[in-house]
C-alpha cells in the first residue's frame, strides 16, 4: 500500500490530465464527502421534483399530455436512481442517503418549494426549471468523478424532451384564446425569477465553489452558469410572445451578453432555510409515501427469501 | 467504457444492512455488440433486478438484452496495483502491428 503523500500526488496528477476519478481510486476524504453531499442533494431534487408535476397528472388537459407528463415523471424517478447509484459508489448506503433527506440534515434543489398553480406551471417547469437544470448539468457530464460525469451524460440527453415538452405546452396556450395566454404569462411571472436562482449565490458569495472548481468537480461558476441561461432564455421567450418579468432585461453588446436585474437573495435564504410555500408539504408527502411503501420493501425480501429457501430444498 | 464499481461493496455504511441486495446492470445496446456496464439498482431477487433494470436503464429502447450480477459477485483487480498488475504488457511492443516495418511498395499486409 502507498504512502498518502504518494497517493494524494497521484491523486492530483489524475486530475492535472483532465482524467477521470474512479471508486475504488484515493481521494481526498473532502473530495468524498463534497460529492456525497453534491450528487445526494441532486438525487434527492430528482425524486421530490416529482410532487409539483405529479399534482397535474390527474388532471393534464389531454391523453396525449398525461401520457407525456407520466413519462416525464417516471424520468425523475429514473435520474435519482442514476445518482443514488453514483453517490453510493462512495462508499455510503441508499438507507443512509433517504434519512438524511427525511430528517432535513441533507437538502434537495429549492424550487421545488413553489406550488403549481395551474397547468401552464408544467409548461413553465419543463421550459425553465429543466432548462436551468441542463445548464447546470451539461458541464456536469465532465465531472472529474466518473460515475457521476456518466450519470449526467444520460440525464442530459433525457432532459431535453422535458424542456422541449415543457415549451410546447407553453407555446400553444400563449398561442390560444387570451385567457390562455394569460395563464402562461402568470406561470412564466411566478417562475422565472426562482429558476435564476437555481444556480445558486453570486461567485463572491458561494462557500464551496472555488474548492469544487480546483477538484473539477464544477467547471463554471454559479454565475457564468446563470448568465448561459439567461441569455438562452430571451430569445426563446420572444418566440413565445410572452414578457420576461424583469424590466431591467437588456442587452449589453459590449459583453455581448444580456443583463438580468438584480435577484432577490433574501427570498431565497428564506425558502432554503425552510420557509417557503410548500416546504413542509413536499417532506411530509416524502416521508408519508416511504413509510407507507415499508410493506411492499418488506414483502419483497420474505418472498425473495421464501423462494431462496425453495430452491436449496429442490436442490 | 463503464467498468464495474464493485469497491462500493468493501466499504458499508452504517444503514447497508436495510438495503435491498446491490446488483450491477449490463446493457446490451443492440445484436452484434456486447453487453455493457450501465449502472446499479437494488433489488430483492434476480427476477425483480431485472424488471427494474428494465424501468430504469432501458425506457427508451437502449437495449435488447440486460444482465443483472449481485455487485458481491464481481472480483476486481486493485487500484493500488494497477502499475505492477498490468506492467507484463507494457513492454511488449511487438505484439502491436505497427511495430513491424513494412518495405515500400508491399500491400495488403
Amino acid at each position: 500500500m502507498p504512502e498518502t503523500a504518494e497517493l494524494a500526488e497521484r491523486f492530483e496528477a489524475t486530475l492535472a490530465a483532465d482524467q477521470r476519478i474512479e471508486p475504488r481510486d484515493w481521494m481526498p476524504e473532502g473530495y468524498r464527502t463534497t460529492l456525497i453531499r453534491q450528487i445526494a442533494q441532486h438525487a434527492h431534487s430528482e425524486v421530490i421534483g416529482m410532487q409539483p408535476e405529479g399534482n397535474w397528472i390527474s388532471r393534464a388537459p389531454s391523453l396525449k399530455r398525461k401520457a407525456i407528463l407520466v413519462a416525464k415523471v417516471q424520468d425523475e424517478a429514473g435520474h435519482g436512481l442514476y445518482l443514488y447509484s453514483a453517490a453510493e459508489t462512495l462508499g455510503v448506503s441508499r438507507a443512509e442517503l433517504t434519512d438524511l433527506l427525511h430528517d432535513g440534515q441533507q437538502k434537495y434543489s429549492s424550487i421545488f418549494n413553489y406550488p403549481t398553480l395551474t397547468w401552464a406551471d408544467v409548461g413553465a417547469i419543463g421550459w425553465l426549471v429543466d432548462g436551468a437544470a441542463i445548464t447546470n448539468q451539461i458541464p456536469l457530464c465532465r465531472c472529474s468523478y466518473g460515475p457521476y460525469a456518466r450519470a449526467m451524460v444520460r440525464v442530459c440527453k433525457e432532459e431535453s424532451f422535458h424542456q422541449r415538452q415543457g415549451y410546447e405546452i407553453l407555446y400553444t396556450l400563449s398561442h390560444g384564446s387570451s385567457r390562455q395566454k394569460a395563464m402562461a404569462q402568470d406561470a412564466l411571472d411566478r417562475w422565472y425569477w426562482p429558476s435564476l436562482m437555481m444556480f445558486g449565490p453570486p461567485d463572491a458569495e458561494s462557500t464551496h465553489s472555488a474548492r469544487s472548481m480546483a477538484w473539477r468537480i464544477k467547471r463554471l461558476s454559479n454565475d457564468e452558469l446563470r448568465q448561459r441561461f439567461v441569455d438562452m432564455i430571451v430569445p426563446q421567450a420572444e418566440a413565445l410572445g410572452l414578457t420576461l418579468p424583469d424590466p431591467q432585461l437588456t442587452w449589453n453588446a459590449e459583453r455581448g451578453h444580456y443583463d438580468h436585474g438584480p435577484i432577490d437573495w433574501e427570498e431565497f435564504t428564506r425558502v432554503l432555510r425552510g420557509h417557503g410555500p410548500c416546504n413542509a408539504a413536499r417532506m411530509e408527502h416524502k416521508r408519508r409515501a416511504h413509510a407507507e411503501g415499508a410493506w411492499v420493501r418488506d414483502a419483497a425480501v420474505a418472498y425473495a427469501a421464501k423462494r431462496s429457501v425453495e430452491a436449496v430444498s429442490v436442490a | 467504457m463503464s467498468t464495474p464499481d464493485p469497491g462500493r461493496v468493501a466499504r458499508p455504511g452504517p444503514g447497508e444492512r436495510r438495503d435491498w441486495p446491490l446488483w450491477e446492470v449490463f446493457v446490451r445496446a443492440r445484436r452484434g455488440l456486447s453487453h455493457v456496464h450501465v449502472g446499479s439498482l437494488h433489488a430483492p431477487d434476480a427476477t425483480l433486478a431485472l424488471r427494474n433494470a428494465r424501468d430504469v436503464y432501458t425506457r427508451r429502447q437502449e437495449g435488447v438484452s440486460v444482465w443483472v450480477v449481485p455487485a458481491s459477485a464481481i472480483t476486481a483487480s486493485s487500484p493500488d496495483e494497477k502499475d505492477p498488475f498490468f506492467a507484463p504488457a507494457g513492454d511488449k511492443a511487438y505484439r502491436h502491428p505497427t511495430f513491424y516495418d513494412v518495405p515500400d511498395g508491399v500491400r495488403q499486409l
